[in-house]
This record gives structure tokens, sequence and C-alpha cells, in this order.
């Protein structure tokens, strides 16, 4: 077992100039399981590769352990990985695949044998010992690049987006394996995906990554309730957050409130809660131009009141059963890149009859209200 | 005809509606939904024209082979006197004497062994160092790796005869001109540039996952090497082993410039002498090609089952 390090850790190809990560800082911590989530090309496979040995760092240390393993060979870093595509040698059957590292470092062959029959019956495997890679589904198949890492008791266990290639019921059983797993063996995991469900579902933190650097690291509660940009606000939750462009004023009390739209389709909300004390610091604040930030479930059908409310029309319904989903065009709305789906979103309950193409005044709840600086994308602290 | 391009069973359709439960077109009428002139004609010239095409060459292709067959069987005299097509024509009058005097009378059976002598050390050298450098631009990294690359590939462009002299003159200074070792080492060489470049893009084209897991389990590149690439190789080693095998079996110039005639001649050679000293005696000859010939095609009836698809099933979901 052992922590992970990045220092300063920097990755250019060739003669590029530019960075595939800039200046990652990231410490994994022992036992921990840290998800690396962001779009295709963000650098987080990348950072993956390179604890693994298989990029090379073009500047700063990484660490394993108290070990600076920069120049460490793959096989001398005691570290496994399971790949997308899982990667079986195709020519052995299930039990050599597993054993093949094993038998590499020259172990007994009882404790071989007793460590494959652990991990293939951990992972429910243990019929399929003998067949090879073809005759097996692709769940069984990522079972046993599972079970290769498992074998291996090593300090540290690299995913690169190992459910991707599972269909969707088998996803969601798998993703609760692994998790599960990781609390049995507890060995530090570094996870990478694209996809934040499975980041918020497994990661004890999550580290969100853009254009190679980590826009935020934390827990999924922390990123979900206190997003630190535009990017990472957008990026995680599902469906995404909805953005308005807003002007932040504050009456003569000291109480602020953000309006939406313009002219007639004016909406103004009065900031509560937590919001409120975040503004409050600000000094210049009047008329300011802000982002504000208000997930899909602070909507509630607003009834007869105006207060806090916004409007908008109904452009597409989605039922799910226990709720619906309705995409709505609210003026002033505006959709950042990160973002899964296009206008405003909110989530309402699933008996409320809602007509295609209908005004409807929602109401918001304005104690969770997210305000984010234009100009930088950060989030107002 | 365009029944005859696209049957379809009207009762067989019906049937999968049947198991579908589907109102909509099936499948298979979707199939028979009237497509343009156009791609009707393509069909048709897919099917009749370029089968038709494809049994012409062949037969065009196998009617020296056949002569070449028919004559090793006529007499001396019959052969001098009408083409080997008469043969054909009954009477017949077959006769196994021209293989009896090539394989007794004419020293062929050494030549058989002093041909295997040369090719299977000649297939081998080459294939396996071969396969040893293409790991290496496939799966390593050093500097200037590709340079040295295309360096090897620009060497297929250089005329073997060119090389005749400069290495008979190396091969006579080492003393070893007219020995095995000198012609093993001629074939390796000259078969080197196509092997790699062949081996490094098969190679290449494994997929990359499986080389870096196996770094990951702790295997070296030779552990990689020999015990995840090699058994993956198969096909290609398989086609590559046949290529260089036909090439150093029926090679006649490289032997006759590195061995020369006499006790080690390979076959190539001692069947060219025969047309010198039997003159315009060409029945014995034909006898010869063919006894030459049924090495290589055992060879390569062998290694067919080899040419197996999906040796990388399950390995990776591609």
């Amino acid at each position: 077992m052992a922590d992970v390090r990045f220092d300063h850790v920097y990755k250019r190809y060739g003669e590029a100039t530019s960075n595939v990560i800039s200046d990652l800082n990231l410490h994994v911590r022992d036992h921990e399981f840290l998800v690396l989530v962001g779009p295709s090309g963000c650098g987080k496979s990348t950072a993956l590769r390179m604890i693994a040995g298989l990029e090379e760092i073009t500047d700063g240390d990484l660490f394993i352990g108290d070990r600076r393993v920069n120049d460490l060979d793959p096989k001398d870093r005691d570290i496994a990985m399971v790949f997308q595509n899982y990667a079986l040698y195709p020519h052995m059957n299930v039990f050599d695949n597993m054993a093949f590292s094993l038998k590499l470092h020259h172990l007994e062959k009882p404790e071989i044998d007793r460590r494959v029959r652990t991990a293939a019956d951990m992972l429910g495997i243990s019929d399929y010992l003998a067949r090879k890679p073809r005759e097996l589904s692709g769940g069984q198949r990522q079972r046993v690049a599972l079970g290769r890492a498992l074998v291996r008791e090593p300090k540290v266990f690299l995913m690169d987006e190992p459910l991707s290639n599972l269909d969707a019921k088998l996803r969601v059983q798998t993703r609760a394996e692994i998790a599960k797993l990781h609390q049995t063996v507890k060995t530090t995991t570094v996870y990478v995906t694209h996809d934040q469900v499975e980041a918020m579902t497994m990661g004890d933190r999550i580290a969100v990554m853009n254009a190679g650097i980590i826009q935020q690291l934390g827990t999924p509660q922390e990123l979900y309730d206190h997003p630190s940009n535009l990017f990472v606000a957008g990026f995680i939750g599902s469906p995404s957050m909805d953005f308005f462009n807003a002007r932040l004023t504050k009456s003569s009390g000291g109480a602020a409130s953000v309006v939406i739209g313009d002219g007639a389709d004016a909406h103004t909300l009065a900031l509560a809660g937590e919001a409120t004390r975040e503004i409050a610091g600000q000094a210049t604040t009047d008329g300011r131009d802000v982002i504000v930030g208000i997930r899909p479930e602070n909507f509630s059908l607003a009834g007869d009141s105006t207060a806090d409310t916004l409007r908008g029309v109904v452009e597409v319904v989605e039922h799910l059963g226990n709720e619906q989903l309705v995409y709505l065009r609210i003026p002033g709305a505006v959709v950042p890149a990160s973002a899964e789906t296009q206008g405003s979103t909110a989530r309402l309950p699933a008996n409320a009859r809602i007509e295609l193409g209908q005004p409807l005044t929602l109401a918001v709840d304005t104690s969770k209200i997210h305000v984010f600086d234009p100009a930088t994308t950060n989030r107002f602290i | 005809m365009s029944m005859t391009n696209n049957p379809v069973d009207p009762a067989r359709v019906s049937a999968e509606k049947e198991i579908a439960g589907v109102r909509g077109p099936t499948a298979l009428e979707l199939a028979e939904t009237p497509v343009s002139p156009r791609e009707r004609l393509g069909q048709r010239l897919n099917g009749g024209l370029l089968m038709a095409l494809v049994v012409l060459i062949s037969l065009l292709w196998s009617v020296p082979t056949f002569g070449l067959f028919v004559a090793s069987f006529r007499s001396g005299a019959a052969t001098q006197s009408t083409g080997w097509w008469n043969g054909l024509v009954p009477p017949w009058s077959f006769t196994l004497q021209n293989y009896q005097d090539v394989l007794s009378a004419q020293g062929l059976g050494q030549a058989f062994l002093n041909s295997l002598i040369i090719a299977i050390p000649g297939t081998i050298l080459p294939v396996l160092v071969a396969a040893f450098a293409a790991y290496a631009f496939a799966w390593m990294r050093f500097p200037l790796r590709d340079w040295l690359f295309l360096a090897i590939v620009a060497l297929l462009v250089v005329p073997i005869q060119m090389t005749l002299i400069p290495i008979l003159s190396i091969f006579t200074g080492l003393g070893i001109t007219g020995s095995y070792l000198a012609i093993w080492l001629a074939h390796t060489a000259y078969g080197l540039p196509f092997a790699v470049y062949l081996l490094r893009s098969f190679f290449g084209a494994l997929p990359s996952d499986l080389m870096e897991s196996a770094r990951i389990d702790g295997a070296s590149h030779v552990r990689v090497f020999t015990n995840i690439l090699l058994p993956l190789a198969v096909p290609s080693l398989a086609s590559l082993v046949i290529f260089q095998f036909m090439w150093v079996w029926n090679d006649l110039l490289v032997a006759l410039i590195y061995i020369g005639g006499g006790d080690r001649a390979p076959m190539t050679v001692t069947i060219a002498n025969l047309v010198n000293s039997f003159g315009s005696n060409y029945q014995v000859l034909t006898a010869a090609a063919f006894i030459s010939m049924a090495l290589p095609l055992i060879v390569f009836f062998s290694l067919q089952r080899y040419f197996v698809r999906g040796i990388l099933a399950g390995s990776v979901k591609g």
C-alpha cells in the first residue's frame, strides 16, 4: 500500500510547445479511491499512464510511496492496471492470464494457486479458469482483467475506463462490485473515467480535469455543492446545472439579489442562505454581471407565486416514471461547453401536467443558487 | 435474372415476420426492395463476371504448369517431335522414365538434400532475426528508431546483382566462399529488409494494450517477445516462412555465385546444369522441375492451417 504524489508534473509530446498536462499537483492518499474525471483529451489517461510508467514525465516528480518513480520501468513500480479493452492474453486461459505476473515474479506454485483461486472466488469466475478469453462474455472478461490486477496485491491499482465497454446494466453492476472490492482490499486506486456518474458513485475523492489542469479536487458532495468554477459546475451533475446571464444587485439593506433577463422578461431572485454569505464579502457588487447556476432539482412549480421565479417555454418533456425532465427556453440562459444538455432543464414531479409549448413559471430555491464570475469563470467566494 | 441473383422464398419471409412479430418490412423484404439499375448491374458484375474472370485467369495461369506436367510423363522422342498437348490425345503412352533418369542418373538426390541444407537455415535465420528487429521497431523506444527503419526499408530497392561482387570478395576474404555458411548469410541478408518490413507491420497492428499490460505485469522485453508476441504472431511468421522458403528454394543466382557447382550445389543449380549437358533434351528437365516443386507445395499446405483468423479473439474489445 502506498500513496501517489504528483509534484509539479508536466507532459509534452516531442517538440510541441503546448502541454498535455500542466503543473499537475495531486496527492492520492493511501487506501484512497481517487477518480480522475474529465472530457476526452483532458489529460486524465495520460496522468494515469504516467503513474504506470507507460508515458514519460517531461518535467516534475512522481512518487509512489516514498520512492521517486520517474525513471522506473513499469515492472518495477509494483502497480497493476486494468485496461478499457481488457487486454487479456488471448492465447492463455483465464488461470494463466491471472497467474502470468505471479510466475514472472517467481512465486511458489501453491501460492500462485491460492491467490488466483481467492481472486477468482471474489469475482465469481472460478468456473471459467480453464477457458480462453474468447469463450467469455464482455463482463466476464472484465472480471478476469480485474482478477489479474487483484492477484498481484500491488501497491496501487490503476483503472483506465474499465467499464466503458460494458453495456449499461452490467456497467452499473460492475461499478458496485469494484466499489465493494475496494472496501475489501483497500488498495490505493486511481480510476479514470469520462462518466461523471461513475466518478460520483465510486470516488472517495474526485479530481475534475480539463485541458491538462485539475479544475477541482474534492469529495463528490463538495464538487456537487460547491463547484469551484463553471466547468466543474457544468460537468458534475446529471442533468447539468442550468446557467443564466444575470446582474448582481444589492439593496440599501445589504440583501443581494440577481436579475435574470431584460425588460419585460426580467426576473429577480433574492439570494438566500449560503449564496448571500458568499456575496456579502464582495465589495463592488452592484450592477455587476454574473453567471447564475441553478441545478434542475432546485426548480419547482410556482403555482400562483411570482417572487423568486423564472418563466420559460416548454420545448421537450421526458417522463422518467418517478419524475419528469422538462427542457425549457428561458430568456437569459447560457450553455457552457462542459454541459451535457442544451437549454435549461428542470426536474419536476411526475404528476404535474405539462404541455409542449406551454409557458411555465418555475419557483427557484434561492438558497441553492451558485454565482460565478463571467470573466474568470470562477465561483464567487 | 433478378430472382436468381437474390432468391427470396416468400414462405420464409412470412415466417420471419411471424417470429419477429413486427408489421413493418422484414430485413429480407428490405433487401428485396428495388435497387437502381446501376446498382443491379454492379451486383451482376460482382457475381457472374467476376467469377468468370477469376476462373479464366486461374486456367490461363495453370496452362504452362499443366503442360510441364504432361511433358514430364512423355518420352524424349515424343517431346522432341510434337507439342505436349498431343500427349493428351489417345492412345496415351505415358512413362515414368524421366523421373527415374533424374532421380538416379543425374544425382539430383544429393542436390535435393543440399537444397534442404541451404533452405532450412536460410529461412529460419532471417525470420528469427527479423522478428527480433521487428519487435524492437514496433514496440521499443530508442533514438533514431524511425530513421533506422526507413534505412532498412530503403534497402529493398537495392538490386541484388549490385551486391554480388562486393559480398563475394568479402566472403573470399573470410575464406567461406563455397560453404553453406556463405549462402546462409547471403540469404539472411537479402531476406531481412522485406522480412523486417513485413513483420513490423504485423507486430505494430497488435493491440498496444497487450504489450503494456505485460510490461506492467512484470515482463521484460524478452519475455513480452517470447510469451506474448510470438504466440500471437504465428500467422504472420507462417506467411513469412513461406515467402522466404520459396525464395531460397527457387533461388538460382545467389547459389550459383556463392556456392557454384559441385558437391554442395542445390537443385536449382543442378537442374540448370541439366540443360547444358543435355542440350535440347528437355523432357528430363520437366521431371526435375516437378521434383523441385514438390517440397514448396508441402511447406505451403502444411503451414496453411496457421493462417487462422481471429487469433486475437477475446483479447481486446474492438
